[in-house]
């Protein structure tokens, strides 16, 4: 069983975030990276599968900076990692084109992505690399078992109700988080992972479909804002609901 | 513009979603046309409901089709979209919307966006949508048509009625689906019930920790309610699955529904923005929480809900 995983290194929303200069992007002064948070479940699971079935976990990565997340998706378990050192853009389409021509010559089972970024929240990179592919996709994949020739999915549908399909493999699956518990990242790991192959692959995007034309922060009607010490906080709140008849 | 909407339905209801979609096509076919395109086995009556609010109803009818499969909507869609050639195609942002409609787009080549929340056609089509869990917006120009966009939910409920015609696509789907659709899975049901609660404390991954949900548990017994969370921390296994407010969660309009450490997701205010009252404690000043709060407090809960216990207590007696 061959396994791929897509896992960015993406800047975490609750990192200090504004608007660079140019009025299109994000500055990056106050962005703390990491492991985007759906694909450390898609690493996890696909490293279950792996060590249930036996085979193989290969990560692969896009961004030029992208080795921090990668190593710790060696360190967590995978085998062998394919960066590909170009910086996409906010178009998933470009990200998907390089990832497929880096996988031409990857015979796979199963390509596994996270539902989404944590950052661009587009949930498109899965779907788009399925259709390039032509193969079957299931998203949201909160529940998984693998079998001979095909993986049965539980898809999380809104309200709580899931939806159990059934792929042929091979097949594009992306997860939702909360799909198992991943592992933390062990000393002996890290020091395993130094060895492991990160193989670098050029490729860079043809594909633009849009264009940014500006970003901002979003108009939010503000709450009426409670201020004091932690004790008048308590008292304001406390008659607040004496008011409203709570208490 | 000829404008695309992709209804969608489950267990016997149409979507209100499909009706929104059609709501913003309206609002932006200038002297287009709004068309609904409805997919499955038997769907007159979902065209009966749709066709109120378009001026066409496209309805692609096949046994093949009586559960949704993305390769079988896309094959049939891609069928009717060569024949029909619309200029936009508006897709609910839902968990079948969002798998299917990436897949669609990249099928014709077509720009694509997804949980757009504005849609500005004057000028070409232009989008806006948040990015950063809410913390920022982008506005986006796409750069060719046609283009398919999914649509977020609760934003175009605004519309008025047009009566137009429902019309037999006449498509079959042209291979077999290699997904196969198994079974729905109901949600378990625990020995609480959060959405009959009049008081929900409701934390987020603010709580840091399992053993700090004895805090949330012990304000809510004092002021007579229940404890709820946000999606991490049910996927930490902090508090069981059927807590979980939110869209894949479950929808809540408490009295009083007060939100400690939790940023304010789209997901998850989809679950509880309907309460009569709601009161947010959040150390991040812009945490998009305070948008939907009617009252905001920015601190450390950790200092605010200890007095809160105490000065309850103390009321109590
Ligand atoms: C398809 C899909 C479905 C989803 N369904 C749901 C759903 O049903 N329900 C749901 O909730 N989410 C859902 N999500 C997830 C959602 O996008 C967010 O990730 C989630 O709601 C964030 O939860 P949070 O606010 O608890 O955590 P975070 O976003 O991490 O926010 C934590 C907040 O706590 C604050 N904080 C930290 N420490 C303290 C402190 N000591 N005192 C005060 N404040 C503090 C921080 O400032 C921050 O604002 C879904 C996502 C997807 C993609």
């Amino acid at each position: 069983m061959k396994i791929i995983v897509l896992a960015k290194h993406a800047p975490d929303p609750e990192s200090e975030i504004s608007v660079a200069s140019d009025g299109k992007s994000v500055s990056q002064s106050g962005l703390v990276y990491d492991i985007n948070d759906w694909d450390r479940y898609a690493v996890e699971e696909a490293i279950r599968i792996k060590e249930e079935r036996d085979g193989e976990v290969v990560v692969v990565g896009v961004g030029t900076s992208c080795d921090d997340t990668l190593r710790k998706c060696l360190a967590m378990g995978a085998d062998r990692a394919i960066k590909i050192p170009v910086d996409t853009s906010f178009d998933a389409y470009q990200t998907a084109e390089v990832i497929k021509e880096a996988l031409k010559d990857e015979e796979f089972d199963i390509i596994m992505a996270g539902l989404m970024s944590q950052d661009l929240n587009n949930a498109q990179v899965g779907v788009l690399l399925a259709a390039m592919l032509d193969l079957p996709v299931a998203t949201a994949v909160a529940e998984m078992k693998v079998e001979d020739g095909k993986v049965i999915a539980k898809r999380e549908l809104e309200g709580g109700y899931l939806e159990e399909v059934e792929l042929p493999t091979p097949c594009v699956l992306t997860i939702q988080s909360g799909i198992n518990e991943p592992r933390y990242v062990s000393i002996m790991g890290i020091k395993r992972a130094k060895s492991k192959e990160m193989k670098e692959v050029n490729v860079s995007p043809t594909i633009s479909t849009l264009e940014i034309e500006k970003m901002y922060l979003p108009p939010v009607k503000k709450a009426e804002m409670i201020e004091g010490d932690a004790s008048e906080i308590a008292e304001k709140l406390i008659a607040i609901f004496k008011e409203r008849g709570l208490i | 513009m000829k404008v695309f909407c992709i209804a969608e339905y489950r267990f016997d209801e149409l979507n209100p979603l499909s009706i929104e979609i059609l709501n913003l096509a309206n609002q932006i076919k200038g002297d287009g046309t709004a068309e609904a395109v409805v997919i499955g086995k038997d769907v007159g009556k979902y065209a009966e409901e749709l066709v109120k609010y378009a001026d066409r109803v496209w309805k692609v009818e096949d046994d093949a089709l009586e559960n949704y499969t993305p390769d079988l909507y896309v094959d049939v869609l891609l069928q009717l979209v060569e024949k029909e050639n619309p200029d936009l195609i508006l897709v609910g942002n839902t968990s079948q919307g969002s798998e299917f409609a990436p897949y669609l787009a990249a099928k014709l080549n077509a720009p694509l966006a997804t949980d757009v929340v504005a849609v500005d056609t004057s000028d070409g089509v232009k989008v806006s949508r948040y990015l950063m869990q809410g913390k920022l917006m982008v506005d986006l120009k796409l750069k060719s048509t046609p283009c398919v966009l999914t649509i977020r939910q609760g934003i175009f409920k605004e519309g008025s009625e047009v009566g137009g015609e429902i019309v037999d696509a006449g498509i079959k789907p042209s291979r077999e689906s290699k997904r196969k659709f198994i079974s729905y899975i109901e949600p378990e049901v625990g020995e609480v019930d959060i959405t009959q609660a009049d008081i929900i404390v409701s934390v987020g991954r603010g709580i840091e920790d399992a053993s700090n949900i004895e805090l949330a548990e012990e304000l809510a017994e004092l002021l007579g309610g229940v404890v709820a969370g946000s999606r991490p921390v049910i996927d930490n296994g902090w508090l069981p699955k059927d807590r979980q407010v939110g869209i894949s969660g479950k929808v809540v309009k408490p009295k009083l529904y007060l939100a400690l450490g939790i940023s304010g997701a789209f997901q998850h205010v989809m679950g509880m923005k309907d309460s009569e009252l709601i009161i947010a404690i959040n150390k991040d000043p812009e945490a998009p929480i305070f948008g939907v709060a009617h009252y905001g407090v920015v601190a450390d809960l950790f200092d605010v809900v200890p007095e809160l216990i105490d000065k309850l207590k103390e009321l109590k007696g």
